[in-house]
């Protein structure tokens, strides 16, 4: 891997132990690497295994039903070897995570400054003056109107633009190297996703920190991103810059997925879906896992595995019949 | 805020009234005369006739209701018909010793419940977790006479540590006073610690799964701090308000639990009256406990406005 990448990740895999004794294989040989200051999309849909690639990272995941292996290296640091301690004083600090659902991710018991303050006390210490001090200088950055007199509010107050606003502020409370947005408007009305989308690209010049946006929305990606990592039952099925990808998707999930961005200039009688159903990741088929919604599908497809491979420099896809071109034409 | 409390306030005058009607009408469907229990073994018709005009119990329902209630609202509840005690001096004399009693029942019932709890619900699954539902099974399941003979066989008999009956006031001696409420105290909260115990279980349980933990725990927070500030303020409000009413029932008398460590509460106060057909005497202490028991409720109420900021208005 090439250096001066902030964090990368390799063949990471997250098994969950259902009660029923079964076993889900959610993340399954994931590679991906961000650069310092860069932004990684990471799409796909619900179940895909994205949101568990974040909370892998985060070390977040339910110790006893969850098996991580693997490496994450951030910094130089393994985030899966190191002890809770050290994991604990990078989460907040310089590793940062917006969560899906702004009405249920504040405490209700809190005002929102007790919760800015309590992160920026935890990992920079200090008064509790000056954490005041910043918590609000923090809502300000975030554009919440009269700073000084909502940080005494409580969440039940704030709208769910706000409240993810908040959310905002408190990831930022440190000055985060990496921040991982999981989701962070799916929950929100379009304008507001197109303003909290505003704030992140503005926040994200200003501070410099590397963002993970994870998302099942290609638009956003397209607004936001510099490269894109495709997931699918699991795995990673494509990574490219963002344009390339857009220009010249080579995996047929992500020409699925482009397809099913409905378009006001080319409107179609049905909307475009792709067929069939995502695997059961309990037990997941032999060889490829897009074959049975594939309309390229092959034999050889069902036989073995497909490998992520290079289709051009810095495109990789897992797909044995890329460049997809010449199926098309 | 004020609003609600100004209603919930009104609320109580109507519900008393009601309680009143109430008490006084069972109390006449109960069998049994009690000028015939007064007038003692002769049952001399004249004297038995003297004492019904006496008491007026020769009037009309309504008319007796009327003078019994008179006499409440200046806070004299009348006077006991068998010791010729006034009844608000026998409520002073027992209530505070259940009151103290219930206090220091639900103190343990806190002190040993909410621990419990949490702990089963942060260790869900291990050998902690069984053990604290263990505890409540059993907490749930012993009878209470059955525990406090128990008791009073190990620590009295057997050790010789703790009287096994009897009351000492707080005033007079505390160390003496602790001493002989101790064991009737943890025999009550024990059954109490039980309820809690399972109900902070299943709240933290719910709440460990919430969204606002998962941020707590982004945010780098210790877990300590994680349970015990985050998740524990938000699980224990229902929690706590049903100590309070828990706390209701315990000042209602323990009737078994008082009678077998011969406590002078509420319970025996109660008991004695009914089997004596002192109308007077039960139809204050059943007043008093149900006052008692409505504005406990008010207060859990009110504490459960002021731990939960969406109902602060």
């Amino acid at each position: 891997m090439t250096t001066g990448r902030l964090i990368e990740i390799e063949d990471l895999r997250v098994r969950f132990h259902g009660d029923d004794g079964r076993i889900t294989h959610a993340v399954d040989g994931v590679d991906l690497s961000v650069a310092n200051g860069a932004t990684l999309g990471l799409v796909g849909e619900s179940g895909c295994g994205k949101s568990v690639t974040s909370l892998a990272i985060m070390g977040l995941l339910p110790k006893q039903t969850s098996e991580v292996s693997g490496m994450i290296r951030f910094d130089g640091l393994d985030l899966l070897q190191a002890p809770d301690q050290t994991l604990r004083d990078l989460r907040g600090n310089r590793l940062a995570m917006i969560f899906q659902e702004p009405m249920t991710s504040l405490n209700p018991s809190f005002t929102i400054g007790d919760q800015i303050i309590e992160t920026i006390l935890r990992h920079r210490g200090g008064s509790r003056r000056a954490a005041r001090g910043r918590a609000i200088e923090l809502l300000r950055r975030v554009h919440i109107p009269s700073p000084e007199r909502r940080i005494d509010e409580y969440p039940h107050k704030l709208s769910g633009g706000m409240r993810q606003r908040v959310m905002i502020a408190m990831a930022l409370a440190c000055d985060p190297r990496l921040l991982i947005a999981d989701e962070p408007t799916t929950a929100l009305d379009v304008t507001l996703q197109a303003q909290i989308l505003e704030l992140m690209r503005e926040l994200k010049a200003a501070s410099g920190a590397a963002i993970i946006l994870i998302t099942h929305d290609l638009g956003v990606v397209a607004e936001v991103c510099d490269e894109v990592a495709v997931m699918y039952a699991g795995e990673i099925v494509e990574r490219a810059p963002v344009d390339e990808l857009f220009s010249s998707p080579q995996h047929p999930y992500t020409v699925g997925l482009l397809g099913s961005i409905p378009r006001l200039d080319q409107r179609a009688a049905q909307l475009a879906t792709i067929e069939g159903m995502v695997p059961n990741m309990a037990q997941p088929p032999a060889g490829c896992r897009f074959a049975a919604r594939c309309p390229f599908v092959r034999e050889a497809c069902r036989e073995a595995p497909p490998p992520l491979a290079e289709v051009s420099a810095d495109h990789l896809s897992r797909c044995i019949r890329a460049p997809l071109e010449q199926l098309v034409s | 805020m004020l609003n609600f409390l100004a209603r919930r306030i009104a609320q109580i005058v109507p519900t008393l009234f009601f309680v009143s009607v109430l008490i006084f009408s069972l109390q006449q469907l109960l069998p049994g005369d009690p000028a015939l229990v007064m007038a003692g073994e002769e049952r001399d018709p004249a004297v038995i006739a003297q004492i019904r005009q006496q008491y007026r119990l020769d009037r009309p329902l309504p008319v007796q209701y009327a003078w019994w209630i008179k006499g409440v609202l200046s806070g004299d509840f009348g006077e006991s018909l068998r010791i010729k005690v006034p009844v608000r001096e026998l409520i002073a004399q027992k209530l505070p010793v259940t009151l103290q009693l219930a206090s220091m029942a639900i103190l343990i019932a806190f002190l040993i419940g909410i621990p419990a709890g949490i702990v089963s619900a942060v260790k869900k699954g291990t050998a902690w977790d069984y053990g604290a539902n263990l505890f409540a099974l059993w907490g749930i399941s012993t009878p209470n006479f059955w525990l406090g003979i128990m008791l009073i066989f190990l620590f009295s008999i057997e050790l010789g540590w703790l009287p096994a009956s009897g009351y000492v006031p707080l005033g007079e001696d505390w160390r003496a006073s602790l001493a002989a409420t101790i064991m009737p105290a943890f025999v009550l909260g024990n059954a109490i610690a039980a309820i809690l115990m399972r109900h902070t279980r299943s709240a933290m349980l719910q709440v460990l799964e919430s969204d606002y933990v998962r941020t707590a725990r982004a945010k780098g927070l210790l877990e300590r701090t994680v349970i015990l500030k985050h998740a524990m303020r938000n699980a224990l409000t229902p929690v706590i308000t049903l100590g309070a009413l828990e706390l209701g029932t315990l000042l209602s008398g323990a009737v078994l639990t008082e009678q077998i460590f011969s406590i002078p509460g509420f319970g025996k106060l109660i008991v004695d009256a009914v089997f004596n057909r002192d109308y007077a005497v039960v139809q204050g202490v059943v007043l008093v406990t149900a006052t008692i028991y409505i504005v406990l409720n008010l207060v859990a109420d009110i504490a459960y406005i002021l731990v939960n900021p969406r109902l602060r208005g």
